[in-house]
């Protein structure tokens, strides 16, 4: 269904513009981190690339437009994982079930899941008493075995730990190696440059600068970037 | 005051004997208020689950409605089902009126607005939190709604009894259309009203008290439900 193109996407709530003029291509291949300060309408952009929310204006374009009733080939990760109040492999065979997958398919493709992440002893307890690291493990787990072709991933370390997030990393980077195209948002910035082929910056609801990740850090294109690096606050 | 006492005496006879006649009166009131809760949960969850989670034209409209009829007294509703169920009514047919069936379908009418109001309630505050992850794994309105009621169960215990406390406690309804008939239609509610009408005070007493024990003890079993679950899933 790659590649996604935004095109004039803009996006408005309560009379103020979030995101205005985004012109945006997205292809398979590359990981895509998204930067920005916070309120830049990082999350908004995801979001509206998603599919969670209608833009203002402006057309988002997959070269196979998703059919409702299909099965989604694209998945999100929260910030924070919304699971479901039953047990871990229950959390996966729900989702496989909305996803339409075969009944007799369910548990096997949902343990294999598991696994993938180190969360094959977990299957029977209750997903909500799991820690912060493994309720986001558990929820790449579900991502993954929908098996999209685009993975959206919103600020998923933002909650945790120096551990839980190297855990989280390295299961991204394995999605990535099967295959599937990552668009991540962080403001962790050595996460960008260990995780990220490009950069895609974006400030004040419009996407200031597109480099590739080395470049970004060592010499960003614009005065907004050099000084989003910098730590600096220019915009207030 | 000795009155009282001789009343409350004789009642707790009438219990400790296990009087046929208050049993059978008792057997019929759960009977009556357990189907009417029964139906009118199957109905009401998924309906409450439906408003919070579609959007469509006229949903805020009925969403009031519905919150509204929290308050609609037992003895309109009574009076509408006997309308409806009577010899000339559109549902005269059915012949069921004065029969415990027209007593459970009142009951069932009357709590429908309560469940389906707070079911709703919850599930809309639960829904903003599950709403972005729903979507994003394409789960529809049917899909997610069961997912949300699924979740909330122990919450939704709650609400249930609550009707069923409403239920069971009301009595304008099942007079109106069971007619408080003698071995066939007279519940808790109807029998306390006659007998206390009567002057038989010790039935009456020993009706209430089995009222409020039936109530009481529903309500431990759903608390203790409740925290073993809370523990159990955090």
């Amino acid at each position: 269904m790659l590649p996604l193109a935004l095109e004039g996407i803009g996006f408005s709530a309560g009379g103020r513009d979030i995101l205005s003029g985004i012109d945006l291509v997205l292809e398979a291949g590359p990981r895509t981190m998204i930067l920005g300060p916070n309120g830049a309408g990082k999350s908004v952009l995801m979001r509206v690339c998603h599919g969670l929310l209608a833009p203002t204006s402006g057309r988002v374009l997959w070269s196979h437009p998703e059919r409702p009733g299909e099965p989604r080939r694209q998945a999100m990760v929260f910030q924070r994982p919304v699971l479901l109040r039953r047990s871990v492999l229950g959390n996966l065979t729900f989702a496989l079930a909305v996803a339409g997958a075969p009944h007799d398919e369910r548990e096997g493709r949902a343990l294999t899941a598991l696994d993938r992440v180190g969360l094959l002893p977990f299957a029977h307890r209750p997903a909500r008493v799991l820690s912060g690291g493994e309720q986001q493990r558990l929820a790449l787990a579900r991502a993954w075995m929908l098996e999209p072709e685009v993975l959206f991933l919103d600020e998923p370390t933002a909650n945790l730990d120096p551990g839980a997030t190297r855990e989280i990393e390295s299961i991204v980077q394995s999605i990535h190696a099967s295959g599937t195209k990552i668009v991540m948002i962080t403001h962790n910035l050595g996460q960008a440059q260990r995780l990220g082929d490009e950069v895609l910056f974006v400030d004040r609801g419009r996407i200031a600068e597109r480099t590739p990740v080395d470049r970004f850090f060592r010499n960003p294109a614009t005065a907004e970037a050099d000084a989003f690096l910098k730590g600096e606050l220019p915009w207030h | 005051m000795s009155t009282f006492g001789a009343a409350f005496g004789e009642a707790f006879g009438l219990i400790g004997a296990f009087d046929p006649e208050l049993l059978d009166i008792v057997w019929l009131s759960l009977r009556v208020s357990l189907s009417a809760v029964l139906i009118s949960t199957v109905i009401a969850l998924p309906c409450g689950a439906a408003l919070a989670v579609t959007r469509f034209p006229g949903r805020d409209a009925l969403v009031v409605i519905v919150n509204a009829l929290l308050g609609l007294p037992a003895v309109v509703v009574g009076l509408t089902i006997y309308l409806l169920l009577s010899r000339a009514g559109p549902l005269g047919a059915f012949g069921i009126l004065f029969t415990p069936a027209a007593m459970v379908v009142a009951q069932a009418v009357l709590i429908f607005p309560l469940i389906a109001a707070l079911a709703r309630q919850a599930v809309a505050d639960a829904w903003r939190e599950y709403a972005e992850q729903m979507h994003s794994l394409g789960a529809g309105p049917v899909a997610s709604s069961l997912a949300l009621l699924h979740d909330l169960r122990f919450s939704l215990v709650t609400i249930v009894l609550a009707a069923f406390g409403r239920a069971i406690a009301e009595v304008g309804a099942v007079m109106i259309v069971g007619g408080n008939i003698d071995g066939v239609t007279r519940v808790m509610t109807t029998a306390i009203a006659l007998e206390t009408s009567k002057g038989d005070l010790p039935l009456a007493l020993g009706l209430g008290v089995v009222l409020l024990g039936i109530v009481l003890l529903l309500n431990v079993g759903a608390h203790l439900l409740k925290e073993r679950a809370q523990r159990h899933h955090a």
